[in-house]
């Protein structure tokens, strides 16, 4: 949540970030794409942890934005990458209105779970269905944009990654507005205390079931990019250990800032492909420790590297009766 | 009717191993309230160390029986070692932290453990059948099974009743039930919580790699193991409630019998079934099966 920031001043940086790109080596274009599409699901993530409440399934809706825009590109032909991220979005936010509404009624661990059983639960059914592919998953064609095809490799991932990063951005932009909204502080507030919420007369189940399906439509529009990206899609969108790796990126990110995210997920990205070039056979315990060094040397994530004191007033305080209690035991 | 009696003895061969697994989740869970992502690290760990022993004895030729009890006793010597390092050398700094931080520490430690045995037992995967053999064949209802796997029934029944009888009949279990209840009563009376968390953290590994080792001659070591055991052993507990020992056991004989019904009559549904089941007891009764609504501050 940076204060200062005005949103014309985003949308520049955007604008800027995204011309960068001519500039950018083949290589790190892909890389980026990937990130910002990453950092988009993690910023649903981010949304949603404002209410308190950490999801550990967005690989569901990760796989219903793939899967979605996948059949529909196999069977219409709609390969247009804006389309093709609409129908990824508005994939993800229908099954978020769906279970939305069911799920905003836990909270903690309760509610980890439940996301986590309703990805297996997709993970398991997609692995078994024959006509999607099963475990192998099946191949789409590349995206075009506008009319326009892209048979130049360069001019093709360049394309994609504008898209995706202006996407991811205007996602920023919004949520930088939603943070600082009526609904992002209550937010804060049922984070704090859900019932003191109510007494109020706000729907504490309402503002986590808001925050629930904007997490869900970001997830579904990330998905269509992971599959524009791959030109594929299988059923590991929906395993648990790729949810975990959206969860990293948030907490690697820390609650406190937009543009924490997208650092993160370029981070991450970064140590992943590095490591898998000079470290092939041991990329997950790079990952593992700089998770555990960032979680011990940064404990308010990435953002906190730039952002100040200031914040730290508007901050609630992380620690619930659980922790301070364990703190006071030891 | 013979149908039905295979079922639910396959069933049971499942629950036995699963339900050992669970156990150490959910006692882990129960006493340092963390959810432990890694614990199916550890059965894979168990299962891995139990390979190279069983290995190492039969090198040596002798009986399949020294391998079984040299498994078993390789294995709860370094899980312990381990689960006491891990907990006094890394979990003890993020106690004052959020329970999500906790998760993701121990899903950091996953990730670090799925490449350790990687680099030590390699990718291919690895057998250990000798100690398979050690108890015959059985001739039931017609049908015949492997020993070793009925033997696990009562194996595990018996951890269980352990588990049970210490944490309510004895003393060190009072205190261990009384961490669980109120940590912060339990410091004021005397308790050392910290060695309680220590201990309580260890055993859970312990019970993991176990388990991991009772089931090494059935199956074939390679990575991935461990991922698939968590997702199991997190369906047991949350259909059982977590932290309850009673419900570990009913959680692992719904999830065996659900896993054995579906491989005989929809084998598409496996894990399908078992997610299904963890959800409608979420949305039902969020707090498992076996726990009882507890009060909130306000």
């Amino acid at each position: 949540m940076k204060q200062g920031l005005h949103p014309l001043l985003m949308i520049a940086l955007v604008a800027a970030v995204t011309l960068f790109g001519r500039v950018l080596p083949t290589w790190t274009l892909s890389l980026a794409t990937v990130a910002a599409s990453n950092a988009l699901i993690a910023l649903g993530i981010v949304v949603l942890a404002r209410t308190g409440n950490v999801s550990f399934g967005q690989g569901l809706f990760f796989a219903a934005g793939g899967y979605g825009v996948a059949l529909i590109a196999n069977v219409w032909g709609v390969t247009d990458a804006v389309a093709q991220m609409i129908i990824g979005a508005v994939c993800g936010g229908l099954l978020g209105l769906v279970i939305g509404p069911l799920i905003a009624r836990y909270s903690g661990i309760f509610f980890g779970m439940l996301t986590l059983a309703l990805s297996m639960v997709l993970y398991g059914a997609l692995v078994k269905s024959t006509a999607l592919g099963g475990s192998d998953g099946f191949n789409v064609g590349r995206p075009s944009l506008f009319g326009m095809s892209f048979n130049d490799p360069r001019e093709a991932d360049f394309m994609l990654y504008a898209v995706s990063v202006i996407t991811t951005g205007f996602a920023g932009i919004a949520a930088t507005i939603l943070f600082r909204s009526e609904l992002g502080l209550a937010s804060l507030a049922v984070r704090e205390n859900n019932l003191r919420v109510e007494y109020l007369g706000i729907s504490a189940n309402l503002v986590i079931t808001i925050n629930f399906v904007i997490a869900a439509i970001f997830a579904g529009a990330s998905g269509a990019f992971a599959l524009m990206a791959q030109r594929h899609i299988d059923p590991q969108f929906a395993y648990w250990t790729t949810s975990g790796e959206f969860v990293f990126v948030a907490v690697l990110a820390g609650y406190q800032s937009v543009a924490a995210v997208f650092v993160a997920s370029m981070a991450l990205e970064l140590v992943r492909s590095f490591s898998n070039l000079y470290l092939p056979n041991t990329w997950q315990l790079v990952l593992g420790v700089f998770l555990l060094c960032v979680i011990l040397f940064l404990p308010r994530g990435i953002g906190s590297l730039w952002i100040r004191e200031r914040q730290k007033r508007m901050r609630p305080t992380a620690a619930t009766p659980i922790a301070a209690q364990k703190e006071a035991a030891l | 009717m013979n149908f039905f009696l295979t079922i639910v003895v396959d069933g049971l061969i499942q629950a036995s191993w699963l339900f050992i697994v669970a156990l150490g989740l959910t006692l882990v869970f129960g006493v340092l309230k963390i959810l432990n992502i890694a614990h199916g690290s550890f059965y894979a760990l168990g299962a891995y160390i139990a390979a190279t022993a069983v290995t190492m004895v039969a090198a040596r030729s002798l009986p399949p029986s020294v391998g079984f009890v040299a498994m078993l006793v390789s294995v709860a010597l370094i899980a312990s070692a381990v689960g006491l390092l891990l907990e006094r050398g890394l979990l003890k700094m993020f106690y004052s932290r959020d329970e999500v931080v906790l998760l993701l520490v121990t899903y950091a430690v996953f990730l670090i453990l799925e490449d350790v045995t990687k680099l030590i037992w390699g990718v291919n995967p690895i057998y250990a059948t000798q100690p398979y053999e050690l108890f015959g064949n059985v001739a039931f209802a017609g049908l015949y099974y492997v020993g070793y796997d009925l033997v696990l029934i009562p194996i595990s029944a018996a951890i269980g009743f352990a588990v049970w009888f210490g944490l309510n009949r004895t003393v060190t279990g009072k205190i261990v039930l009384a961490v669980i209840h109120n940590e912060e009563m339990s410091v004021s009376m005397g308790v050392r919580v910290n060695r309680v968390y220590a201990v309580a953290f260890a055993f859970g590994v312990l019970l993991a790699s176990l388990a991991g080792a009772l089931t090494a001659p059935k199956i074939s070591m390679q990575p991935g193991l461990s991922s698939d055991v968590i997702i199991l052993s997190f369906a047991i507990v949350v259909i059982g409630g977590l932290g309850s020992v009673e419900g570990a056991a009913v959680g692992a004989i719904l999830v065996g019998l659900a896993r054995a019904a579906s491989v005989h009559l929809v084998p598409q549904a496996e894990l399908f079934m078992i997610y299904l089941i963890m959800t409608a007891v979420l949305m039902f009764r969020p707090e498992g099966l076996f726990k009882r609504e507890t009060a909130r501050r306000i």
